[in-house]
Order: C-alpha cells, then sequence, then structure tokens
C-alpha cells in the first residue's frame, strides 16, 4: 500500500471527527471557529504547548495504544487498560516514595519496572478466567477497570496518603526516581521511551516468530490450532499479559514523569483513547507513534479549548469516538472488498 | 412489622430499589443478545438516559416527561450503534465502545451547556413510592416489593412482556432465530439485520429508561459519567440471568443486594474501608461471570457480525 492510500483513513476520519465537533459546538451556541483555533493554539501553538502538552500526553497514549495492539493482534480484546494504568501507577509510586537513597540510574527502572509489574498483575485474574472457565476478557478487564478506581480511592485516603493527611493523594516520589526533563519544558525522558518501544514492537511484530504467531493466532484460530505448532490459549494469553504491563508502564510514566504523585482520576480515559489511537493505525506500531501524536494534539488541544474557548474539554472524546467509527467503517470496506479474504 | 427485621426490610427494599435500573438495562440487553449483538453501547444508552430525564424533568417539572426523554436518548445512542455494527458491519464490541465513548462526550458537552450560568445543578423532583393498597402490608414483602416507585412496578411487567414476546410470539422465535443461526433464519425468510436493530434500538430505550429511574427514583441529580459501568454490569447480569427474563431478574435483584450491602456495613461501622464495598458489585460480577461461565450457553451468533 502506497503511503498516501494508507494515510487516507486517519485523515478522513479526523477531518470528519473534527467536522463533527465543529457542528456540535455551533449547534450548542458556542463559537466553533473560536474553540477550534483554541484547540490548535493549546495542541501546536508554541513550541512550550507541542512538547508540553502534546508530546507528554501522547506518550501514554503510544505506551498503551502499543499493547492494545499486541493484544488486539492475538485476538484478545482488553479494554481495561484504564484499571492497568492505574495499577501501574499504584505500584509506581508505592516503589517511588522509599528509593530516595538509591541514584537515579537504579531507582528509575525499578519503579518503572513495578509499575510494569503490576499492570501485568491487573491482567492475571482476565486471563485465568479465559483460559479455565471461558469468561470473555472484554467483560472481566472492563468491570476490573472500576475495581482499580475503588482502590486508587482507597490508596489516596488510606496507605498512600500523604503525611498531612489533610488531601486524598499521596507525598510526592523521591527526586532520584523521576524522570529526566527536556531542558525549558515538562517533556520527560518517556518520550524518547515510547518511540524506541514502538521500534521495538514494530520489529517483534515483522521479524519474529512470536510477531507472527500473535497475527496467526488472531486472524485465523482455527488454523492456527490444526497445525499443531501454535498454542492459542497460551499466546493470546501472552498477548494480554503484555498489553497489561504496556499500559501499567504507562502509569509508572505518568507517575514518574508528569505528576510525581497518586492522585485520583489520573487518566483523563488515556486507557479508552489509546484504543482509538491503536485502531486508527491499524495495530501498526509506527502508526501508532503517530496515531499518538495525533491524539496527544486532540487531548492537549482539549484543555486548551476549555481554558480560552470555554468548552468542555470531555467534548473531544466525540472526536475519539467519530475517529474510531470511521476506522472501523474503513476495515469494514477493506473487507467486503476483498470478499475471498473474509471467508 | 417487629422491630427486630427493620433492618432486614430496609436492605431488602433498598436491593430491590438499586437492583431496578439494573434490570431495565439488562431487559434491553437481553433483546439485544438474544438476537445476536453483543451490545456494550447499553452503558452509553444508560448515561444518555440519565441526562434526558434529567434535563426532561427539570425543565417540565414532571417526572414522566422525564422518563419518557431518557427512553428516547437511550434509543438514539442504540441506533448509532446499530448503524455502525449491524448495517455497515464492524466489530460490534468496538463499535459499541465507541458509542459509549460518545455518549460520555455528548452528555458532558450537553450537560454543561444546560447548567451554564446555574448553580443549582439539574435537581429535579424525583418519583415516590407508591405503596399498593392491600399488598403493601403484607409482612416482609410487602414493603420490600409493594412500597417502591412506580418504575420498578413496571420493570416486573416489562420483563414479563419480553419473557412473553421471546418465548410465544412468532416475533421472538424469529429473534431467537436470528441470534443462533442468522444464516439458516435468513433461508427461513428471516429479515435478520432488521430485526436486530429493532432489538438493539428497543434495548436501548430500555436501558436509557433505566438510566432515567436512576436519577428520577434514586439520585435526583445528573452527575457526568454517573452510571459508573452500570450498564456493563447489565452485560455481566444477562450472562448470570442465562439470557432468560427470569435469571436476569434475580441476577439483577443480586446486584441490587452486593451493592446496598455497603450501606448495611456502614451502619455498622466495621473497619473495613468503603472502597472496598464499592467494589463488591464488580468482584461479585467476576465472581458470577466465573461460576456459571461452561455451564450456560451463549446464542450461538452473539458478537457475530452478520453479511
Amino acid at each position: 500500500m502506497s503511503v498516501l492510500v494508507r494515510l487516507r483513513t486517519p485523515v478522513v476520519a479526523s477531518v470528519l471527527g473534527l467536522a463533527i465537533l465543529a457542528l456540535g459546538l455551533s449547534a450548542l451556541g458556542y463559537d466553533a471557529f473560536s474553540a477550534l483555533t483554541a484547540l490548535a493554539r493549546g495542541a501546536i501553538g508554541s513550541w512550550y504547548a507541542f512538547t508540553s502538552a502534546t508530546l507528554v500526553r501522547a506518550v501514554p497514549l503510544i505506551v498503551i495504544g502499543l499493547g492494545i495492539a499486541i493484544s488486539f493482534r492475538a485476538g484478545g480484546l482488553n479494554i481495561g487498560a484504564e484499571g492497568q494504568f492505574s495499577a501501574g501507577a499504584m505500584a509506581a509510586t508505592a516503589v517511588g516514595l522509599v528509593v530516595g537513597r538509591w541514584p537515579g540510574f537504579v531507582a528509575i527502572p525499578v519503579v518503572l519496572i513495578a509499575g510494569t509489574l503490576a499492570g501485568a498483575a491487573w491482567v492475571v485474574v482476565p486471563v485465568v478466567l479465559r483460559l479455565r472457565y471461558r469468561v470473555q476478557e472484554v467483560i472481566s478487564t472492563l468491570l476490573l477497570n472500576f475495581v482499580a478506581e475503588a482502590l486508587v480511592s482507597f490508596m489516596v485516603q488510606g496507605p498512600l496518603q500523604e503525611s498531612k493527611r489533610t488531601y486524598p493523594q499521596s507525598d510526592p516520589i523521591a527526586v532520584a526516581a523521576r524522570l529526566p526533563l527536556l531542558p525549558g519544558t515538562r517533556l520527560h525522558l518517556g518520550f524518547a521511551l515510547a518511540v524506541l518501544l514502538a521500534g521495538l514492537v514494530g520489529i517483534v511484530f515483522s521479524r519474529t516468530i512470536w510477531g507472527f504467531r500473535l497475527k496467526v493466532v488472531g486472524a485465523a484460530p482455527r488454523a492456527a490450532e490444526v497445525t499443531g505448532r501454535m498454542d492459542v490459549d497460551r499466546t493470546t494469553a501472552l498477548a494480554l499479559l503484555w498489553s497489561g504491563a504496556f499500559a501499567g508502564l504507562a502509569g509508572a510514566l505518568e507517575v514518574a514523569g508528569v505528576t510525581y504523585a497518586l492522585f485520583l482520576n489520573l487518566s483523563p480515559g488515556y486507557g479508552f483513547t489509546a484504543i482509538a489511537v491503536a485502531l486508527i493505525a491499524r495495530l501498526n506500531p509506527i502508526g501508532i507513534l503517530f496515531a499518538g501524536l495525533g491524539f496527544g494534539a486532540l487531548e492537549a488541544g482539549a484543555a486548551g479549548m476549555q481554558r480560552d474557548a470555554g468548552v468542555p474539554a470531555v467534548a473531544v472524546s466525540v472526536v475519539q469516538a467519530t475517529i474510531i467509527v470511521v476506522a472501523l467503517l474503513a476495515v469494514a470496506r477493506a473487507r467486503l472488498a476483498r470478499p475471498e479474504a473474509a471467508a | 412489622m417487629s422491630g427486630s427485621i427493620a433492618p432486614l426490610v430496609g436492605f431488602l427494599a433498598a436491593a430491590v430499589r438499586i437492583g431496578t435500573p439494573l434490570l431495565w438495562a439488562a431487559a434491553g440487553e437481553v433483546l439485544a443478545e438474544r438476537a445476536g449483538v453483543i451490545n456494550l453501547s447499553v452503558e452509553g444508552s444508560m448515561l444518555a438516559g440519565c441526562l434526558g430525564a434529567a434535563i426532561g424533568a427539570h425543565a417540565s417539572g414532571n417526572p414522566w416527561v422525564g422518563m419518557a426523554a431518557g427512553l428516547v436518548a437511550g434509543a438514539i445512542i442504540a441506533l448509532g450503534f446499530a448503524a455502525v455494527a449491524i448495517w455497515a458491519r464492524t466489530d460490534q464490541i468496538i463499535a459499541g465502545t465507541a458509542l459509549t465513548m460518545a455518549s460520555v462526550g455528548v452528555t458532558g458537552l450537553i450537560y454543561r451547556q444546560a447548567t451554564s450560568g446555574q448553580v443549582t445543578g439539574l435537581s429535579v423532583i424525583t418519583l415516590e413510592p407508591l405503596a399498593i393498597p392491600g399488598l403493601h402490608s403484607i409482612p416482609l414483602l410487602g414493603p420490600v416489593l409493594f412500597a417502591q416507585p412506580l418504575p420498578t412496578y413496571l420493570v416486573g411487567g416489562a420483563v414479563l412482556f419480553i419473557w412473553f414476546v421471546l418465548y410465544r410470539t412468532t416475533l421472538g422465535l424469529r429473534l431467537r432465530a436470528a441470534g443462533e443461526a442468522a444464516g439458516a433464519a435468513r433461508a427461513h425468510g428471516v429479515r435478520v439485520r432488521l430485526i436486530q436493530t429493532g432489538a438493539v434500538v428497543v434495548g436501548g430505550a430500555l436501558a436509557g429508561f433505566g438510566g432515567a429511574t436512576l436519577v428520577l427514583a434514586q439520585v435526583g441529580t445528573f452527575a457526568e459519567r454517573m452510571t459508573a459501568g452500570r450498564g456493563f454490569i447489565a452485560i455481566a447480569i444477562v450472562v448470570l440471568g442465562r439470557w432468560h427474563p427470569a435469571g436476569i431478574a434475580l441476577a439483577a435483584l443480586l446486584f441490587g443486594a452486593a451493592t446496598a450491602l455497603q450501606y448495611v456495613f456502614q451502619a455498622m461501622a466495621l473497619a473495613v474501608p468503603y472502597q472496598f464495598f464499592l467494589m463488591l458489585p464488580y468482584l461479585l460480577a467476576l465472581a458470577a461471570l466465573t461460576g456459571v461461565a461452561g455451564r450456560v450457553r451463549a446464542p450461538a451468533g452473539l458478537g457475530r457480525t452478520v453479511d
């Protein structure tokens, strides 16, 4: 496929999404033009806005999106990244509070690994339920999102609450555990890690046997089974665990690079937005990198829009939903155009 | 009523009250799933129903206008889902997630617009409990079942009606056929996608009615994302209730009880933090799915795109 054809769906989706937003805003009596201008300004209006708003928000979207691509490829529908993100953030905070005596090059990896493991651990129950009891992971991962939310609420009012015991938040993590920033901006090292991971996952998908296995298991589980060389259950289970690990890592990066503490509602729905990121990129890791940037810009712009034009930031979830729908329609159309491939 | 059973009555009555919106949504989802469509936008329909109810009741001063508005709002979200998932033949689970996201955005936007310049929010007059003469004085059962707001009685009727349609009418037979074997159903002249659309839209309307019940018989106002996954719990209820109207009624009661339990524990002043009771319904849903898995059979065509 040529680059132009590949770009068609994302471009159509974005334009359509923004157009629907503009129409909706006009219908509700907002000034759509100034809203969209504020959106653009908040996302790419200055070097600071681009690095400190857009790129910072792109990090969790890219990292979670890569994990979602792994699980979706293998036919595992992990819709619980939001909860796994929270699990990672909780673990990273708990560890980040106690590593103050260690040098940064030890403290930071330890914090990130803690978050990654916690994210994977949060998927263990859905994986076991899927393997042993055939419980659909769609529902189990979704339900665990709400459990994670309650657990964060418990943590910030209980074991992890700040020592002053005033607000529902944790103490700031040790300075040694915080990610280095790009001078003059709020952009943290996590962005470089996200780019690196996109490249790595790209290589795994296209150059390794495991990547091939993921694809076969997801696209044609029966065929994978009858070859006798692929354990479908095992492959999907592993893919689900990896997707949880990525979401957990994203949570740890958010704590170590952006907030330095645990709060309620740490994520403005990154776990769901990342599904849109992965889908619009057709689960392609390099595509996810760019889609993550685009959605990061959208999130950053939403904050600008709320600040400067008084339009609630939640409005952009309409744009995101539109983009998912357009991506779905494009996939469905491609399938209908090649009926022999669908059979 | 003797004093000793008063706490039990309070607990069971709360279970029925909390279970009512869940049962409305689950009743809608049963229709969709029996027709072969897994509809995750039921959460979005419920949320839209909440907002529709709050605005309708706030503007008119009449809670029943709110109930009707909730019903319509829920159906609109479902219509969007049906267009994307059934007619454009896309993945039902992702389409449902997208429509729920859209509902979160649209309701948030409209809510802020509706309350801009106001300080009171969208507080509404709630539906008062309606004691049924005679029945409500039966010991234990009376105050639990027969002193509830009207939507609770209505949902009983709706579940009976759905049972009747599913198992005693040709339409129900066709609907179930569409969900079990779409190809065979079509060969017999069933318009599969039309029936699925009907089931999904009516189901969305019922979920919207459930959302309206949540606002007008329980909470009394709208808050963003106020459904907090109740639509997803309704999907678990459908599995636990084995895709049967009577089963889902019992399952919805169970979830109502799990939620009501937190008030009991709070009253007992246990040392357990309240957040763990917040988790209870979701954990129960997981346990329930595990318990029935393998022993129940979903409609054979569930989630499968019909070409």
